[in-house]
């Protein structure tokens, strides 16, 4: 253990792992975590608890510290035991900076953590910096319409970043670095119990597997309208893929969702059409090749990854164009 | 069973959202408001289970403004109950401090199971669910995609990880869930029976207790974001940005021959 005090410029990171694996998203952290050490001066400090907490530190050269928590009950995931095992660690560890992704388990974590810790918080985050000693953390809200900068108060902070915001991870790294054990605190009687893991159903189409999607979003307005995108896909040879209201809606099954909550796919083209661009689809498609946005709004985050953007309506555009494919089929 | 639905409203994304001449807050007047849509989810979730295990639901919202047609719309679709909770909201109110106020109006709250949206379009410092189960001690979930009632203090959430991988956890109540998704789509209330019971349903009021809970950080600016690598726009009649999609299309060998 670092001694009392000397940990207040450090940059900790919560891993997330699943099925004995480190997370692809943590390593992402690791790496703006890094970037943010080198700013506070500080040393870059792994987060893992897990009944193997030890075993998975082997992956993480990538930090100049791993603190572990290990215990039986961390067997599987479960959001109140997870919460306790990083609590304890973050108390030991009195970092300047907390860093969370903004995943599933993360959602869990962050928040959980910082009333728990009685730390600020700064969601969905995009970048998070140091000026003049001051913590900035800049937020993408309002479905990535805005971005808020923040001055953030106090010497400590939990901040919940975006993945794929950043430089792509590159990996565990090759470094050794110190294993620091922390005490697993009591765990008591769990009042979340982990019963299974269950895998999507698999659909009738492999949308990660497709070269080109079309993918539709909210603008399409009713399901009674879906017929144009299928045309469009038709033309074009193409599967339909969908954001998640649409799946919500329960107009096309889960297996077509892209995004956050769904696939990450990245086909030579993704034709997006009438999807705003939340950060949690963009999260999914960003990696594509080819990305053509047509949104009514022309202030839609959408026009911000895309590589051609038409602002303009979908129906009228839609027909044009499946039109146009069809004459040169 | 009694579950706790808390609904909050959020600028309407599809409106054109104005920053304040200081920079730093939306534009408040004119601001068209409506419910989190996740939180519309919440609500949905609770009305299954309430369909299938004749559980009370009761909805709860601060009244930031423009609330009671949204909460008369919840009793509409089926809730048994609409809390407002009174104060000074109306320029906003950041998730903490929501969340410190649901804490103690859950006191006075019968609850053992509370719902919430797993997130909104306006939390930027976390998200209330969560915030309200640390606050209160109880076990959360978040991106909740279906509940079960497993006994009388006992829930099965399932959580959602990338992917579509579900863990099904056991839950002892009270507890509160982030709701991601409810098990089908929100129910729909027709406007005429809204508008029957903004006549003859009453909402509950009571003022918000005094709580103490800072963001622990202020936003010095809320902009549009950087325009960086932004997407080349097509313009004209459909036919031509039809042509020019094509061409651009075709370019790459995307076009079926």
């Amino acid at each position: 253990m670092s001694a009392p005090g000397t940990t207040e410029r450090d940059v900790a990171v919560v891993v997330e792992h699943l099925d004995g694996r480190i997370a692809e998203v943590s390593f992402e952290m690791l790496a703006r975590g890094r970037t943010l050490a080198t700013a506070t001066g500080g040393r870059l400090v792994a987060v893992v608890a897990g009944p193997d907490a030890r075993r998975l530190a082997g992956e993480l050269g990538a930090a100049d510290a791993v603190a572990v928590v290990e215990h039986a009950t961390l067997a599987h995931y479960t959001p109140e035991a997870y919460l306790h095992a990083h609590r304890a660690a973050l108390e030991r560890l009195a970092p300047r900076v907390t860093l969370v992704a903004s995943s599933s388990m993360g959602l869990d974590q962050a928040a959980g953590l910082a009333v728990a810790l009685d730390w600020p918080l700064c969601a969905y985050c995009t970048d998070v910096r140091v000026e003049d000693g001051a913590l900035v953390a800049v937020s993408q809200i309002y479905g990535g319409k805005l971005v808020a900068e923040a001055r953030v108060d106090g010497p400590r902070a939990v901040c919940a970043l975006l993945p794929g915001a950043g430089p792509p991870p590159t990996g565990g790294g090759t470094g050794a670095p110190a294993v620091e054990e922390i005490p697993a605190p009591d765990l008591g009687a769990a009042r979340i119990r982990f019963r299974r893991l269950v895998a999507p159903e698999a659909g009738d189409v492999d949308i990660a597997r497709e070269g080109i999607l079309v993918s539709v979003g909210r603008g399409i307005q009713s399901q009674d309208n879906l017929p144009l995108v299928e045309a469009l896909a038709e033309a074009l040879g193409a599967a339909v893929s969908a954001s998640r209201p649409i799946v919500d809606q329960g107009w096309l099954p889960k297996s077509r969702q892209v995004g956050k909550s769904g696939l990450t796919v990245k086909p030579r083209l993704y034709l997006a059409v009438g999807i705003s661009g939340a950060p949690e689809h963009l999260e999914g498609m960003r990696g594509a090749e080819l990305i053509v946005a047509i949104n009514q709004d022309p202030g839609a985050p959408i026009f911000d990854v895309a590589h051609y953007g038409v602002a303009a309506d979908l129906f009228d555009v839609l027909p044009a164009l499946t039109e146009k494919l069809k004459a040169r089929a | 069973m009694d579950i706790v639905v808390t609904v909050k409203m959020i600028p309407d994304l599809v409106e054109e959202l104005e920053v304040n001449a200081e920079g730093t807050d939306l534009e408040r007047a004119g601001l068209r408001l409506r419910l989190n849509e996740f939180d519309e989810h919440a609500l949905e979730e609770a009305l299954c289970l309430k369909d299938r295990h004749q559980a009370r639901v009761t909805v709860v919202a601060l009244d930031t403004g423009d609330v009671d047609e949204t909460l008369y719309t919840c009793l509409a679709r089926g809730a048994d109950r609409a809390l407002k909770v009174t104060g000074a909201f109306a320029g906003g109110v950041a998730s903490r401090a929501m969340a410190a106020v649901l804490a103690r109006v859950l006191d006075e709250v019968p609850h053992d199971l509370v719902l919430a949206g797993v997130q909104a379009a306006d939390d930027r410092d976390g998200q209330v669910g969560v915030l309200l189960a640390a606050m209160r001690g109880v076990p959360h979930v978040s991106v909740v995609t279906g509940v079960e009632v497993l006994g009388d203090r006992m829930v099965l959430a399932r959580q959602e990880y990338a992917g579509g991988l579900q863990a099904e956890l056991e839950v002892d109540l009270p507890a509160v869930l982030g709701v991601q998704a409810a098990r089908q789509a929100p129910r729909y209330a027709p406007v005429s029976r809204v508008r029957q019971l903004m006549k003859t349903a009453t909402l509950d009021a009571v003022p918000a207790p005094a709580v103490e809970a800072a963001a622990g950080s202020t936003v010095t600016r809320l902009a549009r974001p950087a325009g960086g690598a932004r997407a080349e726009m097509l313009d004209g009649s459909p036919e031509e940005i039809a042509d020019r999609l094509v061409a651009i299309l075709d370019e790459r060998g995307l076009v079926r021959r």
